[in-house]
């Protein structure tokens, strides 16, 4: 076995394919520095793919973190002129509803201003006019520098771009092992679990970006991080609710945020403490109280339609792991494990969405200092290049493009969110550039594709069909696919079925089991 | 609103999907005067297929051959589910006679009375079931003995893929050729649907230029496989035409909604029972209901709003689950939407559905729905009937999970027939 294995050397092996890992891969090889990319699942699985898609202007931080306020202010700026492309900048309000707290409101503005975040107060007669959603019990509303950011979008072109530039990616890839000698990691194995096989990768410097997985990970290599983990779970309407990011203006607690994206709307989050990884999902019980609580700032959350909800993990570093000169942040930290006996390896934790530029920025200025490279960051001036086969992620744009440019022939497979078969092709297209496999669940993280009221029981079908007609598929391979995409859905669902959601479930399950037979 | 003098008549069928399109037909068959009002839009989701019983138990995914021996099986270990209430007598009478009632319509559909059959999806799978539309019919025979032959897609036509279906069929049926066509006239259109090539089909136009294009890839295939698209009111017609002209024989795949088969049942019902004396108010629904000891029931009935009032001396409601909008699900509890009738469910929502969606136990949520006494009327509180002269049918009943027992349209025939009977038997 361990002969057959194959070995790949590098440069630097980034491990994990969030929004982190992905800028980092970006970075250095802006830097002209070798990387490998191994990510356990798809792309952006954790906390990355699991977000409000809420790019900070910083206000929301002003009280407890100004330190972490101001990065926000600082990258939110910069990646809405170097990243526009995945950024919609609606703007944001934080307002008060009766019954908050009143000398909270009152230092807002001057906690903004002491963190120079712009800020504006608004008149309540003005607030509501600029969104008709919120409640007529509204006490105070303020106008910030908000927006919001498609992460999809946002990660794929960090990738797109790194693997231009000679960075190697490797999904499903699993670490399962490291080897260590003389205080390095000499190698790192890894697992495909899709395939089984094991690869070897050897690198000069290892980087642990995995997130909420850092310690465990860190752990496998025998270097210790203390995180806590918090569990956040957000709901997804079926249309768009306000036009700019809604903040509640109170201290930071549950179902506060409401941030529009394209077609839809995302309300969170919840803030559970967890002490295990396995089966994060949103449970009934949060949903309830999200929707219950949210309902105070904009009542119509009430009785909106909703089509999925889904869940992240924070990583909360434990203060016992910021020694010294360790902590660059107290947003996040790169953790250089030198002191531990290991001098290639580091992990970059905590942090936010908004940030992830400069977290990559940090880890990869320390890469380059270990490896004796002298490159600076160029990500920091350079545009993020727009990609065709990256756009699908965003709500509401499939529609545009395909009445802008339709083809004649150019049938729409998800009628819900109206994404064409030029869109798939480009998609299975970009999937094979990067040597991965262009299944259905692929396909759905790269586009709308079962994101729409369907929830992949029509479109499923219909891309099913399509793959097999495109001569992508053989044997029962689809079905396969099939079962397991619609399975990825159903976590989702299962909590916000009630109303038209149920009707739609019972269609579902009335051809995808009743007619079809796929639980048999 | 003006008032219009009420309507008059024994019974009221609530529901235009299987269970009162069938509870409509035994009702005329038995002389009573009957009204039957339903939105209608529904039945497009119906496959066509009459299922009578595919799998129990569920869990085990035991299938099968025989649906009758299954129904012995399924009632002895699950004594509430609804087939336990009927006569295993009465369900073949109510079969035989809502059959013949279809193929007087034209809608043919064939059988092997003892036993399920297996027939191919779009999917690419083999779903068991017995009662088949004619138009489908040559392929239960096509799978079984695996004939050579060509399966037709069409150019445009989403969701259908006979390419995926010789893929997964593969390794049990080699002889699987596929060929794509244009549909005739339809060239140069971006995308064709199913509903209009079958009434394009009811031209001979059509069919001459349709079976050009398959005989040109037929070679030597004994058997031709389709979308289900060979017409609506007519299918008999078009199938048998166009076999003709091919030379070989075809068969339908039924596939996803919007479906033809339903619809050809929607018509044939639309059609036929008027002709019965049925007063069909379809597109219709109801939106009030009361009922006054010794007067029976007033309905108000309508589009959007109260237009017209029955008065009739039952009702059977067939209004169907959640789709059919006869149960209704809130944040907090499963409803009976036009009575207010008690719901046999979960405490929770935490139960409604498993974590998993193909989970082999089905969802609980599926056996939820309406308790019923030995003559399908509702129970309220202490288990008594909440009307004398209320009887359901169909899906809306509790303690069975249509879905995953394959077992649709086989509880709505009997259950119909059951709440026919019982009406008439307690004095309507």
């Amino acid at each position: 076995m361990e002969k057959n294995r194959t070995i790949h050397k590098t440069q630097v092996l980034i491990i994990g394919g969030g929004a982190t890992g992905a800028g980092i891969a970006r970075d250095l090889s802006l830097r002209g520095v070798e990387c490998i990319l191994a990510e356990r699942r798809d792309f952006n699985s954790g906390a990355s793919g699991a977000n409000h898609g809420l790019l900070h202007s910083g206000a929301r931080y002003v009280r407890n973190d100004p330190q972490a306020a101001r990065e926000c202010r600082d990258e939110s700026r910069l990646l809405k002129k170097l990243a526009p492309q995945c950024i919609e900048n609606t703007g944001g309000l934080f307002v008060a509803v009766e019954g908050d707290d009143e000398n909270f409101v009152a230092d807002f503005p001057h906690l903004c201003t002491r963190c120079t975040i712009a800020v504006e107060e608004l008149d309540i007669d003005e607030a509501r006019e600029l969104e008709p959603a919120l409640s007529d019990k509204l006490i105070a509303a303020f106008r910030v520098d908000d927006a919001a950011v498609d992460p999809f979008r946002l990660s794929l072109e960090n990738i797109a771009q790194a693997v231009e530039l000679g960075c190697s990616l490797q999904l499903y890839s699993q670490v399962v092992g490291f080897t260590r000698r003389n205080r390095r990691i000499q190698a790192v194995r890894l697992l495909n679990t899709k395939t089984g096989r094991e690869t070897t990768v050897e690198a000069n410097f290892v980087v642990n970006a995995t997130g909420a997985w850092a310690a465990e990970v860190a752990a496998l290599a025998g270097a210790r991080i203390d995180l806590l983990y918090s569990k956040g779970s957000l709901l997804i309407t079926d249309k768009r609710i306000s036009y700019r990011v809604l903040n509640r203006l109170r201290h930071s607690s549950d179902a506060d945020i409401l941030v529009p994206g394209g077609t839809v709307s995302i309300l969170g989050t919840t803030s559970i403490r967890m002490d295990c990884l396995d089966d994060i999902r949103p449970t009934i019980g949060e949903i309830d109280y999200l929707i219950d609580t949210a309902a105070a700032m904009v009542p119509a959350l009430k009785t909106v339609r909703y089509i999925r909800a889904y869940a992240g993990v924070r990583p909360l570093l434990d203060s016992k792991s910021l020694d010294d000169g360790r902590a660059l942040s107290r947003g996040f930290a790169v953790l250089d494990h030198a002191a531990e006996g290991l001098e290639n390896f580091a992990s970059i934790v905590g942090g936010k969405l908004t940030t992830y530029r400069k977290m990559a920025e940090q880890t990869s200025d320390l890469v380059c200092r270990r490896l004796g490279i002298h490159a600076a960051c160029r990500t920091r001036t350079q545009p993020l290049p727009a990609r065709q086969d990256c756009r699908w992620t965003v709500a509401g744009l499939a529609p545009r493009l395909w009445l802008e440019q339709r083809q004649n022939d150019d049938l729409l497979l998800c009628e819900c969110e109206m994404v064409p078969t030029s869109a798939v092709d480009v998609i299975v297209d970009s999937l094979r550039g990067q040597k991965a496999e262009p299944d259905l669940y692929a396909i759905g993280r790269r586009s709308r594709i079962g994101k729409g009221t369907c929830q992949g029981a029509f479109c499923g079908i219909r891309v099913t069909g399509y793959m097999y007609d495109r001569g992508n598929l053989t044997a029962d391979q689809g079905l396969k696919d099939l079962r397991a995409f619609l399975t990825a859905r159903w976590r989702g669902m299962r909590p916000m079925l009630w109303g038209a959601a149920v009707i739609q479930e019972e269609l579902q399950e009335a051809l995808h089991c009743g007619l079809f037979g796929l639980e048999l | 609103m003006s008032v219009i003098r009420p309507l008059k008549c024994d019974l009221t069928v609530i529901g235009t999907g299987m269970a009162g399109m069938a509870a409509t037909l035994f009702a005329a068959h038995r002389g009573l005067n009957v009204v039957q009002v339903g939105r209608s839009g529904e039945v497009i989701f119906a496959s066509g297929l009459l299922d009578l019983l595919g799998v129990h138990p569920v869990a085990a995914k035991k299938m099968w051959h025989n649906p009758w021996a299954g129904m012995r099986a399924l009632v002895r270990d699950c004594p509430r589910h609804p087939y336990a209430r009927v006569q295993t007598n009465d369900i073949k009478v109510g079969l035989k006679e809502f059959l013949a009632f279809l193929d007087g319509a034209g809608l043919a559909y064939h059988r092997h009375v003892g036993r399920n059959v297996e027939i191919l999806t779009s999917m690419g799978t083999a779903k068991l079931t017995h009662g088949v539309p004619e138009t489908m019919w040559p392929g239960v025979e096509a799978l079984k003995e695996k004939k050579s032959c060509l399966l037709i897609e069409f150019r445009g036509l989403k969701g259908f893929s006979a390419r995926q279906i010789a893929q997964v069929q593969k390794d049990r049926w080699p002889d699987l050729r596929t060929a794509r066509i244009d549909f005739p006239e339809m060239e140069g259109f971006s995308e064709v649907y199913t509903e209009r090539m079958a009434r394009a089909l009811e031209s001979s136009r059509y069919r001459r230029k349709l079976a050009v294009a398959v005989k040109a890839h037929l070679s030597g295939a004994k058997t031709v496989g389709l979308p289900a698209v060979m017409g609506i009111s007519n299918s008999r017609q078009v199938a048998s035409d166009l076999a003709e002209r091919i030379g070989a024989d075809l068969f339908e795949i039924p596939g996803m909604p919007p479906s033809v088969p339903g619809l050809r049942l929607k018509e044939a019902f639309e059609r036929g029972l008027p002709l019965l004396g049925v007063t069909l108010f379809s597109q219709k629904q109801v939106f009030d209901v009361s009922h006054k000891k010794g007067r029976g029931f007033v309905l108000g009935i309508g589009r959007a709003e109260v237009e017209q009032t029955i008065q009739s001396k039952g009702v059977v409601l067939a209004s169907g689950r959640f789709i059919g909008g006869g149960l209704y699900a809130d944040r907090d509890r499963i409803r009976e939407t036009l009575f207010n009738l008690p719901i046999n469910q979960p405490a929770d929502r935490h139960d409604w559905h498993r974590k998993g969606f193909l989970d082999s136990r089905g969802h609980p949520i599926n056996s939820t729905g309406l308790e019923v006494d030995d003559l399908f009327r509702p129970l309220g509180k202490k288990n008594r009937p909440v009307f004398e002269a209320l009887f359901a049918a169909g899906s809306i009943l509790a303690h069975q999970d249509w879905i995953r027992m394959k077992c649709g349209s086989g509880l709505a025939i009997a259950t119909a027939f059951a709440a026919v009977d019982a009406f008439l038997k307690t004095g309507g």
